[in-house]
């Protein structure tokens, strides 16, 4: 393929810097496509960084939803051997408390295993030796190969295989309308927001990876997806009260799901429907908060004492089906639509619905479709070909080969990029120095962030690195870290506004469990930015300038 | 809902907010790259390490345990707990023989006292100290503490103990590894202040070493034992036969009170409040009156006081000067807060050597500056650390006080 002769002519347009558009960038540049990528913000900024980050065995899915069970079951298998640096293989349980039904658990395990889910009954006692936070009141366990993954790493990973295949990648650029030929779609307009100007790109192909903005995408081709956001909230606890993924074992209900990930825990999620409206300003409300506290201290009883860092939440991108656009039967699984045989509208298809343990899965069938469209018989290899960073070594065999001496800094850096992490200069010593204290982020890891994966403002370097993601949520490190983009982008001005945002940022999410040593912490925070800083004299100027 | 009230978690690290000022007060920082510091070998290492084992830095072992982290941490962040309890979870190397030996002071002092004169010659001879050096790696720079040919105890036995029921109050006395092995004369200067304020001093049915420097070099298990069998011989002395329990080194006292529950994880809750060094031990019975002291009319001294690490921990060091400013004649200066930089057996060992005399370097420098009769301090590894690094002797403030008390006038005084 490839057959794009000027700079703004491509194989195929990608919309949307999630999971599932990156995967599919990255599954059509392996096929030899001319790929671009759109975002209209950062990368992984919708759904795909607000979950719980849970490797799903499908377990939970298994009684209620066979398909997504089995789909999540062998993509969790895959993504264990393709995106090793992505995943923590932790292990999971579903617990059983006194309160809840212990006969569930034999059609829990009877339809797991119907699956393709290896879920064993396991003695309580074991279960508590396994994972010693486990409630100890409870009276049954089933042991199933929950993880963990981390979204922001899985999508940055599938975009720098993409890019290395050839694949451009925008961010910050809004798609503001789809050109259109008669009943076909040729390609994007643009806005872009970092040059502020409005560009246009073709490609034969157009991939609506939207997510829930999907609805808004196919509304500018003409077609009409029903989506129904279903908003749910987490809270992250200061650091890993658990090492293995803990469950409980009833159906599928509120703050049930406890997931370590990296240095923290998350314990989630609720469920509520939102206007579409709303989808764009996801704010926690007390309620949430206490109900995941009240469930979640059930599966850990220490999450009552432990400090919870912060509140968010995500939406989910549920679609109705095409025969019921009412709603009321509403799909999990994965929902790949050609525009062209059900509206009518050619040259533009959109993938949607699923969840991030099936991205592979959604990229694989969009991309098939594509090809199909394009009339290419090139074949999905992503099922076995592991993501840049994640080659066949851990994060201790990597850091003795390329360190003398290997410190907590360079395998924390390894942990977060894998094999990549040998080309962050780490030797030097201002480059060993730490930008982020709490997570171990160095100057040289930032560096290369800034150089190398699309970083912008400090928000995405905090996705890309988990810069301001520890304890102090920003309160030492986004100073720093202000500091190199000025340095990066030659202009102090943007970098003071950057820090404003990303300090307020950080302040969103820490506002709805705001007590404690969270709230001590958030007043020093202020004083160092306010006081020390100036920041905030600073802002009312410029406001009042405005 | 109750949830959520109090909401600190076992190893309290979510308290910090990181303020830093740990680092700032932490004696190693300034004097050693390598080390990483108290906030993020602490709190901000042990998230990664709950993560991850392999998170753990080999650059732990550069923590003095000299608590004065704690001592400057506004959230009451229990920092070097945390940072021991690293070393002592994820060290996977064994003890070296030389850690082994330097720790071992208990099996060591019982030993060498045997042949005491035969081992201080060659452990001060050139030839012994080069072969220590380059073999074993403890520098050369040191000089051991000698040998008593006779140990404490044996003394104690022989020649007061039979007179020690005859007092109307009594104690028992840790004496520790120091007294018993090296300097027996501090423990007989106790003896002598304790009688002449109308206190039988007694011994525990057994002692062992506190297990400092066993903690330090991460041989937990031997620790273990030696405070389970503390731990009993101090609660027999508590409630079999209503003796608190008083000692002269601050280590030793601040290790069974703190350390035995925090890095041990042994239970001492029912007896921690009857263990105290005698400075402070004396200085209640003169503020409630229940003692009178008389002292030598001639007795005239400069004396510095050195506040050793432990003691800051320990909030302790007050007692000790009060003491002192106690008696007439002594004209006191309390020396700016320096860690010393021996920290126990770390300063012994050669990798170390440097790092601990730069640490000290501020204390040296500014008892040259003062000119003081001697220094006092309650730690003897402080007490050989300056001893080495300045001119001037060093002594126990309880040795002070059997120089200067009248000893006979407060028998008397106290019949």
């Amino acid at each position: 393929m490839g057959t794009g002769v000027r700079d703004n002519e491509f194989d195929v347009i990608i919309v949307g810097g999630g999971i599932t558009g990156a995967g599919t960038a990255r599954d059509c540049a392996l096929r030899g496509l001319k790929v671009l990528l759109i975002e209209r913000h950062d990368l992984a900024t919708g759904a795909t960084g607000r979950n719980h980050g849970l490797l799903h065995s499908g377990a939970r899915y298994a009684v209620t939803d066979r398909e997504s069970a089995e789909e999540c079951i062998k993509e969790n298998m895959i993504l264990r051997k393709i995106a090793r640096h992505c995943v923590e293989e932790t292990e999971g349980l579903f617990l059983t408390l006194p309160e809840d039904d212990l006969a569930y658990q034999a059609k829990f395990v009877e339809s797991c295993q119907a699956a393709g889910i290896n879920a064993e009954i396991i003695d309580p006692k074991e279960a508590l030796r396994m994972e010693p936070s486990a409630n100890p009141d409870i009276i049954g366990a089933v042991k199933v190969p929950d993880g963990a993954v981390d979204p922001f790493r899985l999508t940055s990973a599938n975009v720098i295989d993409a890019k290395l295949h050839g694949a451009k990648v925008m961010v910050y650029s809004e798609v503001t309308s789809l050109i259109k030929e008669g009943d076909t779609i040729k390609g994007v307009e643009t806005f872009n927001h970092i040059t502020k100007q409005k560009e246009k790109y073709y490609a034969p192909v157009t991939v609506n990876a939207g997510g829930i903005w999907g609805q808004h995408i196919a509304e500018l081709a003409g077609a009409k997806i029903n989506m129904f956001p279903a908003k749910g909230a987490l809270l992250i606890f200061g650091h890993r009260v658990n090492n293995v993924v803990l469950n409980r074992c009833r159906k599928p209900a509120n703050a049930d799901i406890l997931v370590p990930g990296d240095t923290i825990c998350l314990i989630g999620t609720t469920s509520s429907r939102v206007p579409f409206e709303e989808v764009d300003n996801m704010y926690v409300t007390p309620d949430e908060v206490d109900v995941l506290l009240q469930e979640g201290e059930k599966l850990a009883p220490s999450l009552a004492s432990t400090r919870i860092l912060r509140a968010y939440a995500g939406v989910r991108p549920l679609v109705a089906t095409d025969d019921d656009p009412s709603g009321r039967n509403i799909s999990r699984g994965i929902v790949l639509l050609d525009h062209e045989t059900r509206d009518g509208i050619k040259g533009f298809i959109s993938i949607t619905g699923g969840k991030l343990m099936t991205y592979r899965l959604m990229a694989e069938w969009a991309t098939d479709l594509v090809c199909r469209k394009l009339n290419s018989s090139e074949t999905c290899v992503t099922m076995h070909t592991p993501l840049p960073g994640s080659e066949k070594e851990n994060i201790d065999e990597i850091s003795q080969k390329t360190w003398s001496k290997p410190g907590a800094t360079h395998k924390a850096t390894v942990g977060r990029h894998g094999a990549r992490a040998v080309s962050i200069g780490l030797n030097d010593e201002y480059d060993a120095s730490l930008v982020c204290e709490c997570e171990e982020v160095s100057v040289g890891e930032v560096r290369y962030a800034v150089n190398e994966l699309d970083v912008h403002n400090l928000v995405d370097l905090r996705r890309r690195t988990r810069v301001g993601m520890g304890t102090c949520q920003g309160e030492l490190c986004a100073c720093r870290a202000a500091g190199m983009l000025a340095d990066a982008h030659k202009c102090t001005d943007r970098a003071k506004n950057d820090l404003k945002s990303f300090v307020n940022e950080r302040w969103k999410g820490m506002y709805p469990i705001c007590w404690g040593d969270t709230l001590r912490e958030s007043e020093y925070s202020q004083w160092i930015y306010s006081g020390v800083c100036g920041l905030e004299s600073e802002g009312c100027e410029t406001d009042k300038a405005e | 809902m109750k949830m959520q009230e109090k909401n600190i978690s076992e190893n309290n690290f979510e308290q910090c907010i990181k303020c830093t000022v740990c680092t700032v007060y932490c004696p190693v920082v300034p004097v050693n790259p390598l080390y990483p510091g108290p906030k993020q070998a602490g709190p901000d290492g042990e998230r990664l390490r709950l993560k991850k084992g392999l998170f753990f830095d080999n650059t732990l072992k550069y923590c003095l345990n000299c608590k004065r982290c704690e001592v400057a941490c506004p959230s009451g962040v229990r920092i070097a707990d945390i940072i021991q309890s690293a070393r002592i979870k994820y060290t996977t190397e064994p003890p070296k023989l030389r850690d082994m030996i330097l720790a071992s002071t208990d099996f060591m002092g019982s030993v060498t006292t045997k042949v005491a004169p035969v081992a201080n010659f060659a452990l001060g001879l050139k030839p012994t100290k080069a072969v220590m050096d380059a073999v074993l790696k403890v520098d050369k720079h040191r000089t051991f503490p000698k040998y008593a040919s006779k140990t404490f105890e044996s003394w104690y036995k022989k020649n007061v103990k039979a007179f020690q029921e005859s007092f109307n109050h009594h104690v028992s006395f840790f004496h520790g590894c120091y007294v018993n092995y090296n300097y027996p004369q501090l423990g007989k200067d106790l003896i002598s202040v304790m009688n002449a304020l109308g206190y039988g001093v007694h011994l525990l049915e057994k002692e062992k070493c506190c297990g400092t420097a066993l903690i330090s070099n991460c041989m937990i298990d031997q620790a273990k034992k030696n405070a389970v069998n503390n731990l009993e011989s101090i609660r027999k002395s508590v409630y079999e036969r209503q003796m608190p329990v008083i000692g002269t080194s601050s280590s030793c006292n601040f290790t069974i009170r703190d350390e035995y529950p925090h890095l041990l994880g042994i239970d001492n809750s029912d007896v921690r409040d009857y263990i105290e060094l005698a400075t402070r031990f004396i200085y209640r019975l003169v503020e409630e009156k229940k003692v009178k002291m008389v002292f030598k009319k001639d007795y005239k001294a400069k004396i510095a006081y050195h506040t050793p690490c432990h003691m800051e921990r320990l909030g302790w060091g007050i007692f000790s000067t009060e003491i002192l400013r106690m008696i007439p004649g002594v004209e006191l200066t309390v020396l700016d807060s320096n860690c010393c930089g021996i920290a126990g057996t770390y300063g012994f060992k050669k990798e170390n050597y440097e790092v601990s005399q730069a640490i000290g370097k501020p204390l040296f420098d500014q008892i040259a500056r003062l000119k003081p009769d001697f220094v006092a301090c309650d730690c003897e590894t402080c007490k050989w650390q300056i001893e080495m690094s300045t001119e001037k002797e060093v002594k126990n403030p309880i040795s002070i006080l059997a120089e200067a008390l009248d000893l006979i006038a407060t028998s008397e005084a106290n019949k």
